[in-house]
C-alpha cells in the first residue's frame, strides 16, 4: 500500500488528497439533490472499477456485469424480505452467489476456448437467461419486482442500510474509494502483472510460465464480487428490484460506460468517467425537465453518442489524456 | 553428463501430413544444441511440441527426468524451460521493464524482487536504458533482445530460442552470439533453431538437421556441416 | 404426433425462416469483415416502423414495399460503413462492440422518442387468414412472409455465387491480403457487403412487421436473437444462419405454446450455451 503511495508523483497526491478532502465535506455544501448524483458518481466509479479489473487488466470483454448486481441485489433484499437477515450479513451471502455465477460463466466460457466477442456474447446470454428466470421466479415477486417495506420494524436503521441520503453518500464513497485502493494496489501486485500479460498476448503469457484459465478465474471471481456488493448497495439504495431492469443489458452497458469513457485499463479512469458522465446525464434530465420535455429516451441517446466519439476519437479514453495535460501521470524513469 | 532434455520418437500430423516423424535426440546439461534445416523441415513443430505449446501425436519428451508431452505450455514454463517465438511477441502496450518483470514473476512471489531481476536481465541484454519505454516502439533488433530478456528472467534450466537472429545484422548478431555465450558459460542449457550459420558455428556445440521432419543427421559441428547428406539437403541448396 | 404440435412446428419453421433471414444479414456481415453489427436488431426495428408507416400513411402493403425498403437499407449500411464503421474495421474487437453498441442505443432510444413505446400492428385485410392443409392451419401471412424472406435468402446465395461482385466479396472473406494483392477494391466491397446486410435486415423487418407488431422494445431482443441464431448456425455461415432461424422459430413456437410465451427466449439462450459449449464453430461453421 505504502508502495503505491509513493509512486505518485507530488502532484498526484496532493490532487488525491484534495479530491478526497472535497468528497468528505461536500454533504457540508451539498443539498440533497447533488447528494443524490454524487452518490451515482461514486456507484458507477465502484462498478466501473469491478469492470474494468476484468476488461482493462485482464482482456476480458464482459457485457453481462448486470448479471452479478441483480444476484448481488436480490440475494441480500430477498434475505431481508424473507427471513429478516440484515444487509451486512447478506452482502456475505450476496458475494458467493454473484462469484458462483461468474465462476460458470468464466469456466464455460475459458474452458472451451469461447473468446472475444463469442465471450461477451455468453456473458449477455446468462444475464438475459438469469433475467427471464427471475422474471417467473414468484418468491422475488417474478416480473411484478421486490420491494423493500419502509414500516418494518429497524429498516429506517443503518445497521439495515437504511436512513438518510447522508448514509448512502458516505457508504458510496467508501466503495468507490476502497474498489479504487484494491484495484491499484492490484495493478502493482504479482496477479496485476499476470492479468495484463493475458490481456496483451495469451499464448506469451503462457510462455511466461502463467496459468492463463486461472488468472482470469480470479479476475471473474473478484470482478463479480465487486459488483455483487454493488448489487447489494442498489438494492437497499432504489429499495425496488425488477428483474427487467436490473438485469437488463442496459444495466450492462452502464457499468461499462464510466471506465470506458476514463480509460480502459487504467486505475483512476472509471472515477474520471464517472465523474464526467453522471453530471452530464443528470444535467441533462434536468435541463429537459426545466423546458418541459418529458421524454424518456434523450439521456440514452446522449450515452450512445458519447460512446460512439470517445471511441472514435479517444478509444484510449480521458484519464491518459488529462493526467497529460495536468501533469499527473507517473513520470517514465 | 546427464540430460538435460530427452525426445523420443516424437511425431506430429497435421491432416495427414507428417510436420515431424520419430524424431529422437538429447540434450546434455551444459550444451548449446542447435536445430537446423530448410524452411518447412518441422523446426518449429518440434519447438512447439517441447515448449508445450503441441501436444506431439506419439513419443515422449523428458525434462530434467520428468515426462513432459501433453503438459500445458505453462506448467513447462514452471519447470525451467524458458523459450522465445519466431515471429517475435513481448506485450505491446506495456513498457519494457514490466514485460520482463512478468517473465521475473516466475522465481519470485513479490514484484519488489521481480523488478530487481528484471533489471538485472535488462542490463545484461543492453535494454536497461530503454526499460521504460513501450515494447511497441521497440526496433525489431530490440524487441528480439526483448523477446530473449523475457524468457530469461523466468530463470530456465533450458532456453529454446526460435530463430533470434534471422533479420539482425552481423554485428546485432555477433552480440547476442556473445550474451549467448556468456549465459551459457554461467550453466545455462541452450536449444536454438537457427538459419543463420555464422550463429550456429560461432555458438553450437551439438547439431541437429531437419529435413522433411525427420532427422538426418546429428553430431559436433564439424561432423555434421560435412556430412555429404546435409550437405545435399540443405547446406548446398541454402548456398546455391 | 398431435395437431396441434404440428401446427406449432410449422409456425415456427415459417416464423423461422424470417429470423433467419435477419440473422443472414448479421452472418454476411461478419463472414466478411470480422466486424459483429450489435445493432442488427435496431436497425431491424428501424425496418418495421418502415414498413408500418408506408402501410398506415401510404396504404403500401409490406408486400409492395419490401424490395423499395431493402434497397433503402442497402444504401442506409453502404453510408454507415463508408462513414462510421471503416476506420473500426482494422480496430480491436471490443472498440468495434462498443461503437456498435453506441449506435444501437441511439437508434433504439430515438425509435422510442419519435414513436413512443406502444405497438404498432399493420392490419392487412387478410392478416387473420389462413391455409387449411389437413389438419394443419397456416396462418397467410406468416406463409407469404416466410416465402419471401426464404426468396430473398435464395437470391443472396446465387449472388455470391454466380456474381462477380460476389465472387470477390467471397475472395475477401477468405484472404484479405490476397484480395488486395489481385486489386479488388476492399473498401468498396466492404461497403457493398455492409449493404447487403443491411438489405436483409430491411427486407426481414418488413417481412416480420406482418407477423409481429413494431416496437422500439423489441430492438434488443431481436439483436440477441439474431446473435443466438447465427451462434448456433455457425458465424459467417449463409446455410447456418437459416438452419439456426428455424430451428430457434420451432423452439421458440413449441416453448411459447406449451410452457410460457415469456419464457421461450430462456431455451434459445439455453440452447445457445449448449452450442457454444458443445460446438463453439455452430451447427455448420468451420472451426475458427
Amino acid at each position: 500500500m505504502r508502495d503505491i503511495w509513493q509512486r505518485l508523483p507530488t502532484r498526484g497526491k496532493t490532487f488525491c488528497l484534495a479530491a478526497l478532502a472535497a468528497a468528505i465535506a461536500a454533504p457540508l455544501v451539498a443539498d440533497r439533490y447533488l447528494l443524490s448524483v454524487l452518490i451515482l458518481v461514486f456507484y458507477f466509479a465502484y462498478l466501473g472499477q469491478a469492470w474494468n479489473l476484468l476488461m482493462g487488466f485482464a482482456g476480458q470483454l464482459s457485457l453481462g456485469h448486470a448479471l452479478y448486481l441483480g444476484l448481488g441485489a436480490y440475494t441480500a433484499t430477498a434475505l431481508w424480505t424473507l427471513f429478516g437477515i440484515g444487509p451486512w450479513i447478506g452482502v456475505f451471502i450476496a458475494i458467493p452467489v454473484a462469484a458462483a455465477a461468474g465462476m460458470i460463466v468464466g469456466w464455460l466460457g475459458w474452458r472451451f476456448a469461447i473468446e472475444g466477442v463469442y465471450f461477451a456474447l455468453l456473458t449477455i446470454a446468462f444475464a438475459e437467461f438469469t433475467r427471464i428466470g427471475f422474471d417467473h421466479l414468484q418468491i422475488t415477486g417474478a416480473s411484478a419486482g421486490l420491494f423493500l417495506s419502509v414500516n418494518s420494524p429497524g429498516s429506517d436503521k443503518w445497521w439495515n442500510l437504511g436512513g438518510g441520503p447522508l448514509l448512502y453518500y458516505y457508504l458510496a464513497l467508501i466503495l468507490a474509494a476502497a474498489a479504487t485502493l484494491l484495484v491499484a494496489w492490484l495493478r502493482r501486485s504479482p496477479l496485476g502483472y499476470r492479468w495484463l500479460a493475458v490481456r496483451e498476448d495469451p499464448e506469451a503469457a503462457q510462455a511466461a510460465g502463467i496459468d492463463i484459465f486461472r488468472a482470469k478465474m480470479i479476475a471473474m471471481l473478484i470482478s463479480a464480487s465487486m459488483t455483487a456488493v454493488g448489487g447489494v448497495f442498489y438494492g437497499f439504495y432504489y429499495r425496488n428490484l425488477f428483474p427487467s431492469q436490473v438485469f437488463d443489458i442496459g444495466r450492462s452497458i452502464e457499468i461499462i460506460m464510466a471506465p470506458i469513457i476514463g480509460g480502459l485499463g487504467t486505475v483512476f479512469g472509471p472515477i474520471v468517467g464517472a465523474i464526467l458522465l453522471t453530471p452530464l446525464g443528470e444535467s441533462l434530465t434536468a435541463l429537459m425537465q426545466h423546458f418541459g420535455i418529458n421524454t424518456p429516451g434523450a439521456k440514452s441517446i446522449f450515452y450512445g453518442l458519447t460512446l460512439m466519439v470517445i471511441i472514435t476519437l479517444q478509444p484510449s479514453g480521458v484519464w491518459p489524456w488529462l493526467a497529460r495535460k495536468l501533469g499527473l501521470d507517473r513520470p517514465r524513469a | 553428463m546427464t540430460a538435460l532434455l530427452t525426445i523420443d520418437g516424437i511425431s506430429k500430423r497435421f491432416r495427414g501430413l507428417a510436420a515431424v516423424s520419430r524424431v529422437s535426440f538429447e540434450v546434455q546439461q551444459g550444451d548449446i544444441f542447435a536445430v537446423i534445416g530448410p524452411n518447412g523441415a518441422g523446426k518449429t513443430t518440434l519447438f512447439n511440441m517441447i515448449a508445450g505449446a503441441l501436444p506431439p501425436d506419439e513419443g515422449s519428451i523428458t525434462f530434467a527426468g520428468q515426462q513432459i508431452q501433453g503438459l500445458r505450455s505453462d506448467q513447462i514454463a514452471r519447470l525451467g524451460v524458458g523459450r522465445t517465438f519466431q515471429l517475435v511477441r513481448p506485450f505491446p502496450a506495456l513498457t519494457v521493464e514490466d514485460n520482463v518483470i512478468i517473465g521475473a514473476l516466475m522465481q519470485t512471489k513479490t514484484v519488489h524482487d521481480a523488478e530487481k531481476i528484471a533489471r538485472d536481465t535488462l542490463a545484461r541484454l543492453d535494454l536497461f536504458d530503454k526499460r521504460a519505454q513501450i515494447a511497441s516502439s521497440l526496433t525489431l533488433p530490440d524487441r528480439k533482445r526483448l523477446e530473449v530478456a523475457r524468457a530469461l528472467a523466468t530463470g530456465p534450466k533450458l532456453l529454446l530460442l526460435d530463430e533470434v537472429m534471422a533479420g539482425l545484422r552481423p554485428t546485432e548478431t555477433d552480440r547476442i552470439v556473445a550474451t549467448l555465450r556468456d549465459l551459457n558459460r554461467g550453466g545455462l542449457t541452450i536449444l536454438l533453431i537457427e538459419h543463420v550459420m555464422r550463429a550456429v558455428t560461432a555458438l553450437a556445440s551439438r547439431i541437429l538437421v531437419l529435413h522433411h521432419g525427420a532427422a538426418i543427421a546429428e553430431g559436433n559441428p564439424e561432423q555434421v556441416l560435412r556430412d555429404p547428406a546435409v550437405v545435399e539437403s540443405y547446406l548446398g541448396a541454402e548456398s546455391l | 404426433m398431435t395437431a396441434i404440435t404440428l401446427n406449432i412446428i410449422v409456425q415456427g419453421i415459417l416464423t423461422g425462416l424470417v429470423y433467419g433471414l435477419m440473422a443472414l444479414g448479421l452472418s454476411v456481415i461478419f463472414g466478411v469483415m470480422r466486424v459483429v453489427n450489435f445493432a442488427h436488431g435496431e436497425f431491424t426495428v428501424v425496418a418495421m416502423y418502415a414498413a408500418f408507416l408506408l402501410f398506415d400513411m401510404l396504404g403500401v402493403s409490406p408486400l409492395v414495399s419490401l424490395l423499395p425498403i431493402a434497397a433503402a437499407f442497402f444504401f442506409l449500411g453502404y453510408v454507415l460503413q463508408r462513414t462510421l464503421v471503416e476506420p473500426f474495421v482494422s480496430r480491436a474487437e471490443h472498440e468495434q462492440f462498443i461503437l456498435l453498441v453506441g449506435l444501437a442505443t441511439v437508434v433504439v432510444n430515438g425509435l422510442l422518442l419519435i414513436f413512443g413505446p406502444d405497438a404498432r400492428p399493420i392490419n392487412l385485410p387478410y392478416s387473420f387468414d389462413s391455409y387449411t392443409v389437413g389438419s394443419l392451419f397456416i396462418d397467410k401471412v406468416r406463409v407469404f412472409a416466410a416465402l419471401g424472406a426464404f426468396a430473398i435468402c435464395i437470391a443472396l446465395f446465387l449472388f455470391f455465387r454466380y456474381t462477380r461482385t460476389g465472387t470477390a466479396i467471397r475472395a475477401c472473406a477468405d484472404n484479405l491480403t490476397g484480395a488486395g494483392v489481385v486489386g479488388l477494391n476492399v473498401k468498396q466491397l466492404y461497403a457493398v457487403t455492409f449493404g447487403l446486410g443491411f438489405a436483409c435486415i430491411g427486407a426481414a423487418g418488413t417481412l416480420m412487421a406482418t407477423i409481429a407488431d413494431a416496437s422500439p422494445g423489441l430492438a434488443p431482443a431481436y439483436t440477441l436473437l439474431a446473435f443466438v441464431i447465427v451462434i448456433i448456425g455457425g458465424l459467417g455461415s449463409m446455410a447456418g444462419a437459416l438452419v439456426g432461424g428455424v430451428l430457434i422459430g420451432i423452439s421458440e413456437a413449441l416453448a411459447g405454446f406449451y410452457i410460457q410465451p415469456s419464457m421461450k427466449s430462456m431455451f434459445s439462450f439455453a440452447l445457445l450455451i449448449l452450442v457454444l459449449v458443445l460446438r463453439p464453430q455452430g451447427l455448420m461453421g468451420r472451426r475458427l
